[in-house]
């Protein structure tokens, strides 16, 4: 494979304001925030709440228009887009992981990974096959025909996991992944992301408002505030197995859509 | 999305909540069964009347009569067409002519008269007439005791029940209900009667020496009416008569008036067609009529012409009228019958829909519920890429699957009611000590229209609901728990 200039999964917002209409009074959740995050990068949106972060997830996901401004991913305006192409994008160039999991209750671990797959119109002897894999990296290979309420807090965020990489984003979108869980769970989760994004090249990017997680894992610091960026700044991630990785995404070898 | 993995998402999320979506789909099925057992009553009927009327040669049957024998009736073809006595006698020649006409299947003459029957020593006056061997098939011989004319010359006679009784020496009251076959009657069969009747024998002498002059007059119009009349007054001397007498087996007896169009004239015997021709029995309308050829070329006072199909009736109406005769039939009262049963149809549907109506609006409600329910799972799929199209097709396709099986459910449902309701109205009929009959038919395009007619319903009940799923902001879905 070629090796193409700008990776894949570079995100670039201009002045992209989301503002909330409350009766007479509008909230303005994002206001006017320029941005450019690099193919592979493993970002931190950190903030308090209400500060505006995942208000700018979601705009990145393609869930939210906004309101003015543009969000370019991979070089394609998110607001010019029909819905139907946004489901597109949803459906091939973004993974989200939540807070609260969101695994569909009343389907196994294998039909919640296989389900992304299904919209993706995917062949049916590929999508087992492919979806065995994807709970098999996150270690759940063994929980394929559990619900989701069988499993820990930990093991659904996993699960919720795999179903996000399942269509080998170039983007991997997590808000508050360790909200719902204890400190060492959340460690295991931010580390497993830390892998994948090592290993199947995405960008990253963490809502959080945990400093202490984000600067263990995280190349790069953005803190918002009332819908604006108040701080941008490189990190070096304290997590040891990357440790002397620098901030670059340069020496990461394997990009979305190639095998592992 | 496939369209295979929709089906089955769809189905998967039905099971999920199993006892309101069962009672939903109930629901539609206690609609379809409502309307399948609507209109099944409704074709049931219909098909029952046809058959009857078929069967009572009522609506395949045009009576033909000479213009001849009603003269004074001022009705438009008689003033528009040929003067009466010149129009054509009706005779054998006119009945092979009709009879070969496209869509006839039979044009048989009516003959019957008054006679002295003998049974045992005792006379009997009574009305005679001839039976077609098509009259075989007619319901009026369905309950009879014994059996149909062996051939249609045999000298065979099928007694009517009230002359079997009169024969018998049982009288009925005056009011009392119609007499029944019983043992009594059961021993007349196999018995015999002796038929005594007036031969009309022709006069070879004088039967060629008329037929000149009543060409003349027939060709001399209106005015000449009155020497006409004189010239048959001679005629009837081409002619003598003869009594003679037949004798008779009894190989039948039925309940019911076999002669359907004109009220039957109280004929008690009936005796095979052929042979009652063959016999030459002096005729009221060789009387009246007087034609002077008569003697030898029969005319008939009417013909009795079988159609093929009731549809074809008119066709062959106007095709005997064009010959230059009189006609008769009951198409018109076909054609109302048609309209009520139309109209019936039509009732009976709209009080089946309404149940399937009120089943529509159960549908929209589940649908609408399973949306405020599965929010949150609308904003998940979103999330991971569902389209709207996918979500509303999803849940296009519950509604679809609700509709299937309510369908299903519903035709077996409304199948098995219109059993229940067949194995009642025999049991009933059995009881009266009538012949069983089906008012209940469910055809297999009914089966298939009700199904898709469910699904079609549960699909645009579904609209609404799909619709505003698919309408769901996925991030306002996403917050809702």
């Amino acid at each position: 494979m070629p090796e193409s200039p700008a990776r894949a999964g570079t995100i670039r917002t201009e002045a992209v304001c989301r503002h909330y209409h409350m009766g007479d009074s509008v909230i303005p959740a994002v206001d006017g925030i320029s941005l450019d995050v690099a193919g592979g990068n493993f970002v931190a949106l950190l903030g308090s709440s209400g500060s505006g972060k995942s208000s700018l997830l979601n705009l990145i996901a393609g869930l939210d228009r906004p309101t003015s401004g543009t969000v370019i991913v991979d070089g394609r305006n998110l607001a010019e887009m029909s819905s139907e192409e946004l489901s597109r994008y949803r459906r091939h160039n973004v993974g989200i992981v939540f807070q609260a999991f969101n695994l569909i209750p009343t389907m196994t671990l294998i039909e919640n990974v296989e389900l992304p797959m299904r919209f993706a119109e995917t062949e049916r002897g590929e999508r087992l096959k492919l979806a065995r894999e994807a709970l098999q990296r996150v270690g759940l290979g063994a929980r394929l025909a559990h619900r989701p309420s069988q499993l820990s807090g930990g093991e659904q965020q996993r699960a919720a996991l795999a179903r996000a990489l399942v269509n080998r984003p170039s983007l991997l979108l997590a808000d508050e992944p360790t909200g719902n869980l204890d400190s060492r769970t959340g460690s295991e989760i931010l580390g497993l992301i830390h892998a994948l994004n090592e290993q199947l090249g995405m960008t990253v990017v963490l809502v959080t408002h945990e400093r202490a997680l984000a600067e263990r894992y995280a190349e790069r610091l953005i803190f918002l505030a009332d819908g604006k960026v108040v701080g941008d700044q490189l990190n070096v991630p304290a997590f040891p197995g990357i440790a002397g990785r620098g901030s670059g995404a340069e020496t990461v070898t394997t990009r979305p859509g190639e095998a592992l | 999305m496939k369209a295979h993995d929709l089906v089955e998402l769809a189905a998967r999320n039905l099971r999920e909540s199993v006892l309101r979506n069962s009672l939903t789909t109930l629901g539609i099925g206690v609609g379809v069964a409502s309307l399948v057992a609507m209109l099944s009553l409704g074709i049931g009927l219909q098909q029952l009347a046809n058959r009857r009327l078929e069967k009572s040669g009522l609506f395949d049957t045009i009576v033909v009569t000479s213009r001849r024998n009603f003269r004074g009736f001022e009705r438009d073809e008689d003033r528009n067409g040929p003067p009466p006595a010149e129009s054509r006698p009706l005779d054998e020649d006119a009945r092979t002519s009709m009879e070969r006409l496209p869509n006839v299947l039979e044009a048989t003459p009516d003959i019957r008269f008054i006679s002295e029957l003998r049974y045992g020593d005792k006379p009997h006056l009574t009305m005679v007439a001839g039976l077609p061997p098509s009259a075989k098939d007619k319901d009026a011989f369905d309950g009879m005791q014994g059996r149909f004319f062996s051939s249609d010359t045999a000298d065979e006679a099928i007694l009517q029940i009230q002359f079997a009784d009169e024969l018998l020496g049982i009288h009925q009251k005056v009011g009392e209900s119609s007499s029944k076959l019983s043992g009594q009657t059961q021993a007349l069969i196999g018995k015999e009667l002796t038929l005594h009747y007036a031969e009309r024998v022709p006069s070879p002498q004088l039967s060629e020496a008329k037929t000149a002059p009543a060409k003349e007059g027939s060709g001399s119009g209106d005015q000449s009416s009155a020497a006409q009349g004189a010239s048959k007054a001679g005629a009837m001397a081409a002619f003598s008569v003869v009594p003679r007498e037949r004798k008779l087996r009894i190989v039948g007896i039925t309940d019911q008036e076999p002669d359907s169009m004109r009220g039957a004239s109280g004929a008690r015997v009936f005796v095979p067609l052929q042979m009652v021709e063959n016999l030459h029995v002096m005729l009221p309308s060789g009387l009246r009529g007087a034609e002077p050829n008569l003697s030898t070329v029969p005319a008939y006072l009417s013909l009795s012409v079988r159609v093929k199909d009731p549809g074809k009736v008119e066709a062959v109406q106007d095709a005997i009228k064009k010959m230059g005769f009189n006609t008769f039939s009951i198409l018109d009262a076909t054609r109302s019958l048609r309209r009520f049963f139309a109209v019936l149809d039509l009732f009976l549907g709209i009080f089946g829909s309404l149940a399937l109506a009120v089943a529509a609006l159960g549908i929209v409600n589940t649908l609408v519920m399973a949306i405020l329910e599965r929010r949150h799972e609308i904003g998940i799929m979103k999330a991971i890429g569902a389209s709207d199209g996918d979500v509303k097709k999803l849940f296009f396709a519950e509604a679809g699957v609700m509709g299937l099986f309510g369908g299903m459910l519903g035709v077996a449902l409304g199948w098995s009611m219109g059993r229940l309701i067949n194995l009642g109205t025999n049991a009933y009929l059995h009881s009266q000590n009538l012949p069983s009959e089906d008012v209940w038919s469910v055809p297999w395009w009914l089966v298939a229209g009700a199904i898709a007619f469910a699904i079609v319903i549960s699909m645009i009940s579904g609209l609404y609901p799909a619709a505003r799923a698919a309408r769901l902001d996925p991030v306002e879905a996403l917050r809702y728990e």
